[in-house]
């Protein structure tokens, strides 16, 4: 790309531009890139978060893998963010393609789906609680339905389903929008000659809507797994990791052992290797997604 | 930039979330078969809230059974117990200091850093800067949480006035992101009529390019706003004077005293949801054309 100020003679760049990005610069160092160096440096360290600590090598990053807590937390996270993100993409993606259809009080629902994205995931993770764990069991046995009688939360095998619950209620809000920023950019006229040519609904979603949100489809995508791989709002109001340790995330676990744990090196270590499968995941989806994105 | 990168952004930017369907001829065929079904899908959203409402105004006698029964007899008094019980004020301020403060810092600061960048990323410094930046995006706040919280600590800055500059900061990742799109959008020729006429750096941003942001800093604004006012997890690290709790924070830690009474519980809950649903009750169509106007960059 040519840039028509090259063309000029070459100017000196007025000083005011380095003013403006050098506080920005030295506060992001400061609050940013020295804590993720110290968070690494740390973790081959067997610092408690207080007193005296030393140098103990690869011990932490060697330990994490016999950890059966880390090993489970990385379970429950990895199963909870994938089912979610798929869960809230197909949701979001109807929602927003009714809204963009030809109902009525489209503006009104529009803002009504919002709704839950400007709200604190705290405590409407405790509105939920309540209602899990007193509402839906007294509706079930009015109802008869033995399998939702006790709490889903009481079970280790169920919490996770009411944290996917809450997670993908709050995030389908924002998703839903993008999806339908995505969905008004396709022309309208694209659909008019389809359906002249008799394509079915399938058919038109399936050869015009989808391969032209691609990119908003990926944005989705990416940001809700690396979101829901970070869940920990919802954890603490909900099931508070429990029952046991069944629910406890990544997140929760590194705040807990980190500063109630006495385990600060270690944790550390759990966050760099966290950091690693953060940005993998992020590309490798970005890899895979972006290859079958098409625009017009 | 491109003549055609430079138009398909401004019709991308033409798009802010205006309902495209009024252009289409269809109109008067109303689907409404599918109004009906979006309808009992919004359900979904208002009935947690519709539970918060009734079970706020409940006595503890009346609790029980589904809950969802309407109370024979508002309790009134659960909010002003739930008020004095969480210091609800105190809350309330500092959530609206700290959200305030995080968004007017993060306008005037983010702005200008993306102005820098984005005219000069055809050198290195400034092009390194802005990859500097957005990597960041990929970095889990865990990695970070426990050394910053040391260091906010070291430097005095486990306060409100703290976490404001942490908001900034944290948000310059993609807050830079979107600006810089967006400055690269706005023609050359402004800036160099009024360099022409003699007017420094600072004032061609300050008077030429900081009010054509307009529309950028109400997406950037309202996301800010949304995330410091909702926060759980940077107040819960950082604040270590409990007469700094957010709303948020405060729920937490009210949570044992609640334990006993759900009503009380609910009542807090909702007067820490309400500010903002209000707010958003009137400038929804605002908040919305601002958040599509972000995820179309």
């Amino acid at each position: 790309m040519s840039v028509p100020t090259l063309a000029r003679p070459a100017k000196k760049l007025p000083r005011a531009f380095y003013i403006m990005v050098l506080p920005a610069f030295v506060l992001f160092l400061v609050f940013h890139t020295v804590p993720v160096l110290t968070g690494i440096y740390y973790s081959f360290t067997n610092y408690a978060g207080y007193g005296e600590w030393s140098f103990i090598g690869l011990s932490n990053y060697i330990n994490l893998f016999r950890d059966e807590r880390i090993l489970n937390a990385y379970g429950f996270t990895f199963l909870f963010a994938i089912v979610s993100t798929i869960a809230v993409n197909i949701i979001a993606l109807s929602v927003a393609m009714a809204l963009n259809s030809r109902i009525k009080f489209k503006t009104g629902f529009r803002g009504i789906f919002f709704i839950p994205n400007i709200l604190s995931i705290l405590i409407v993770g405790y509105v939920f609680n309540y209602l899990f764990s007193n509402s839906v069991p007294a509706i079930a046995e009015a109802l008869g339905i033995n399998a939702l009688t006790s709490s889903i939360l009481a079970s280790g095998d169920t919490a996770w389903i009411g944290v996917v619950i809450l997670s993908v209620w709050q995030a389908a809000a924002f998703n839903i929008i993008i999806y339908l920023a995505g969905l008004q950019t396709i022309p309208g006229e694209l659909y008019e000659a389809a359906s002249l040519d008799g394509a079915s609904a399938w058919k038109q979603f399936s050869t015009i809507t989808f391969p032209l949100i691609g990119a908003f489809f990926t944005i989705n995508m990416v940001l809700s797994l690396k979101n829901f791989l970070q869940v920990f709002d919802q954890i603490i109001s909900l099931t508070g990791g429990g029952p046991g340790t069944s629910t406890e995330s990544i997140s929760v676990l590194i705040y807990r052992g980190g500063f109630q744990g006495g385990e600060y090196g270690y944790q550390t270590a759990n966050a760099v290797i966290y950091l690693f499968v953060i940005i993998a995941i992020s590309f490798i989806q970005l890899r895979i997604l972006q290859r079958r994105e098409a625009s017009f | 930039m491109t003549a055609t990168a430079y138009s398909a952004e401004r019709s991308a930017l033409k798009n802010d979330g205006r309902d495209r369907s009024a252009h289409r001829p269809d109109r008067r065929q109303i689907n409404w078969w599918l109004t009906a079904l979006v309808a009992v899908l919004s359900l979904t959203v208002f009935i947690p809230l519709y539970f918060t409402v009734v079970t706020a105004l409940k006595t503890p006698d009346q609790l029980g059974g589904s809950g969802f029964g309407l109370p024979t007899d508002p309790a009134w008094g659960n909010f002003a117990e739930a008020w004095n019980l969480t210091d609800f004020p105190r809350a309330l301020m500092n959530s609206a200091l700290i959200t305030v403060g995080a968004v007017l810092l993060t306008l005037l600061t983010n702005s200008m850093v993306a102005y820098a960048i984005a005219r000069n990323m055809h050198r290195k410094l400034f092009k390194g800067l802005y990859f500097y930046f957005i990597a960041a995006l990929f970095v889990p706040f865990p990695i970070i949480m426990l050394p910053v919280v040391k260091e906010t600590a070291l430097f005095g800055l486990d306060n409100q006035l703290g976490l404001i500059l942490l908001y900034t900061v944290y948000g310059l990742s993609f807050n830079i992101f979107v600006y810089v799109a967006y400055i690269r959008s706005i023609p050359m020729e402004l800036e160099e009529a009024a360099i022409t006429d003699g007017a420094s750096t600072w004032t061609v941003f300050w008077k030429v390019i900081f009010p054509l942001l307009g529309p950028m800093n109400a997406t950037v604004g309202i996301l800010t706003c949304l995330w410091a006012w909702n926060d759980f997890m940077l107040p819960l690290v950082i604040l270590s004077d409990p007469s700094a709790q957010t709303l948020p924070l405060a729920q937490f830690i009210f949570q044992g005293q609640f334990n006993t009474n759900y009503s009380v519980a609910f009542a807090s809950y909702l007067m820490a949801m309400a500010p903002l649903l209000l707010v958003y009750l009137f400038a929804q169509r605002w908040v919305i054309s601002g958040v599509m106007r972000g995820s179309t960059k």
